[in-house]
């Protein structure tokens, strides 16, 4: 089947037939009885990794396997913050080879995945919030990412919103700005992945539970056992997020994760007000304004693990008290809707993408409360440890090994959500 | 928001708690291997189902304990004290 092409044209031609030519984006096959390769969990990490490995590895007889349906967790479960200010070389190189791949996104994919680089800053309130920031700063920049220091003053004028009055419990002190960062359409991420993947040949199935994994003698992946029937492949790719812990438990292999529910609200949609991304550690309060004019708002997780995709309110509460002493201004805002991911968190709060003890079984899995940013660059490195069975040299630091050799790459002051 | 039941003061709101993580890990003796250690200190059953886990009545008494709770339903199953063994849970509950 020939792809359509989006673009400003076709959205106008097929206008005129009352857009009622439109393709399907992706097909609804029914899972063959063996792969080359198979990805569980069809979020933005585990469509991206599906589609790099056919466009850049060749490999188009893969399937990725979503038990309920693609983009349903933790893809459309987010605030879509992209930023890749992370202390840590090893943080640096691979979040912004995430940032750079956000860059062309939308022209790649031929998807508009709305990558808007409006600039994400990081607010501080405390001395030691100053000296972390600059810290992370220095760091940044001689890892060539950008981040630069703002006075109050500075912070005003970038976010006009921003109460940087005296007569606040924190006041701001200042903040650490990367202009390169922004949001992205979080949907649009998922639809994309899964369209592009699916020209290329990959099946996409959805409401299909891994149940099982089929081992062969030597104790490497034979397959899988799901709630659609049985399917042969010698290489798994686990990319299943707040289930990551169930799934590999499967195959035996433990890993250091627990989930958390991470919870998200938004406003009702008024008009612009707010031009970029403002985030705070400290008084725990992130937001942005969507284009479609809500307010999106990031709040904590729980303080206890948890599989349910809800969290408590008080903890939406205490982020809404932060945001109403931050911007007065949406003081009488109403919000519209809140939910919950269920997020998967490290010691060190950073991502494990490596190979397991089990021969032809992936992970990529323990993106805490920061995922949605790495989706790209995240996918492009497991695509290729996937393919090549090893890892990328931006992802050979982020093995399980680093948890019993004690090389962590401590990340909590970058994560930015409160533990 | 949960109930949660303190061995020493009864029903209390969850905002007068934390959460201690996982209990009844036992620190293992200092001449093992890494494999162990780094097991000890980081690796954790993560469950989808009866969670074993200590709690601080931080905001009343102060006291520990620890709890069986659910990690899909939140159902706290049963309330012990940190030095009690893990109680019999087959009776009742919706433990998976
Ligand atoms: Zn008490």
């Amino acid at each position: 089947m020939t792809r359509q092409r989006f673009s400003a044209l076709s959205l106008f031609l097929r206008g005129l037939s009352r857009h009622r030519s439109w393709q399907i984006q992706w097909r609804k096959p029914t899972p063959k009885p063996a792969y080359d390769a198979v990805i569980v969990g069809g979020g933005g990490h585990g469509l991206g990794a599906a589609y790099y490995l056919a466009a850049e590895h060749g490999m188009t007889n893969i399937a990725v396997l979503e038990k309920s349906w693609i983009g349903g967790g933790n893809t459309g479960r987010n605030t879509t913050i992209i930023r890749s200010n992370y202390l840590f070389d090893e943080s640096a190189a691979l979040y912004d080879h995430s940032v750079k791949l956000w860059e062309d996104l939308a022209q790649v994919l031929n998807y508009n995945v709305m990558f808007s680089p409006r600039g994400v800053m990081m607010l501080a309130h405390t001395v030691h919030d100053m000296q972390s920031a600059q810290r992370h700063i220095h760091a940044n920049r001689c890892n060539g990412v950008d981040n630069e220091w703002l006075t109050p003053e500075q912070a005003k004028e970038f976010c006009p919103a921003l109460n940087i009055g005296s007569n606040i419990r924190y006041p701001v002190l200042g903040a650490a700005l990367q202009r390169r960062g922004g949001t992205a359409r979080h949907d649009a991420v998922a639809w994309g992945y899964a369209r592009a993947a699916d020209a290329l040949g990959v099946d996409i199935i959805e409401n299909c539970e891994v149940t099982g994994m089929i081992r062969d003698p030597s104790g490497a992946i034979a397959g899988l056992e799901t709630s659609r029937g049985e399917i042969r492949t010698r290489k798994v790719g686990v990319s299943a997020a707040g289930n990551t812990s169930v799934v590999m438990r499967l195959a035996g292999v433990d890993l250091p994760l627990e989930s958390y529910p991470l919870q998200a609200l938004v406003s009702e949609p008024i008009k612009p007000v707010f031009p970029c991304v403002v985030m705070s550690n400290t008084v725990h309060a992130y937001i942005s304004q969507s284009d479609k004019g809500e307010l999106v708002i990031g709040a904590g997780t729980d303080a206890y693990t948890s599989y349910t995709q809800r969290g408590a309110l008080h903890i939406n509460n205490h982020t809404l008290d932060a945001i109403c002493e931050l911007f007065p201004m949406f003081r009488r805002m109403r919000m519209l809707r809140n939910w919950g991911g269920i997020v998967d968190v490290t010691p060190d709060r950073s991502p494990i993408i490596a190979k397991t003890p089990v021969p032809g079984l992936y992970v990529n899995c323990g993106w805490g409360t920061g995922g949605f940013k790495a989706t790209p660059g995240s996918a492009h490195v497991f695509a290729w440890t996937i393919a090549r069975d090893e890892p990328h040299p931006i992802n050979a630091a982020f093995n399980i090994e680093r948890f019993r050799e004690g090389r962590l790459i401590g990340e909590a002051a970058a994560a930015a959500v409160a533990h | 928001m949960m109930l949660i039941q303190c061995p020493w003061c009864g029903k209390r709101d969850e905002n007068e708690f934390v959460c201690g993580g996982t209990t009844h890990i036992a620190r293992p003796p200092s001449a093992v291997t890494d494999a162990v250690w780094g097991a000890y200190l980081f690796f954790r059953e993560n469950p989808k189902g009866v969670h074993l886990e200590r709690w601080r009545h931080t905001w009343g008494c102060g006291q520990w304990f620890n709890a069986a709770r659910h990690t899909v339903t939140h159902e706290i199953l049963a309330v012990y004290r940190m030095s009690d063994p893990v109680p019999d849970l087959s009776a009742g509950g919706a433990a998976s």
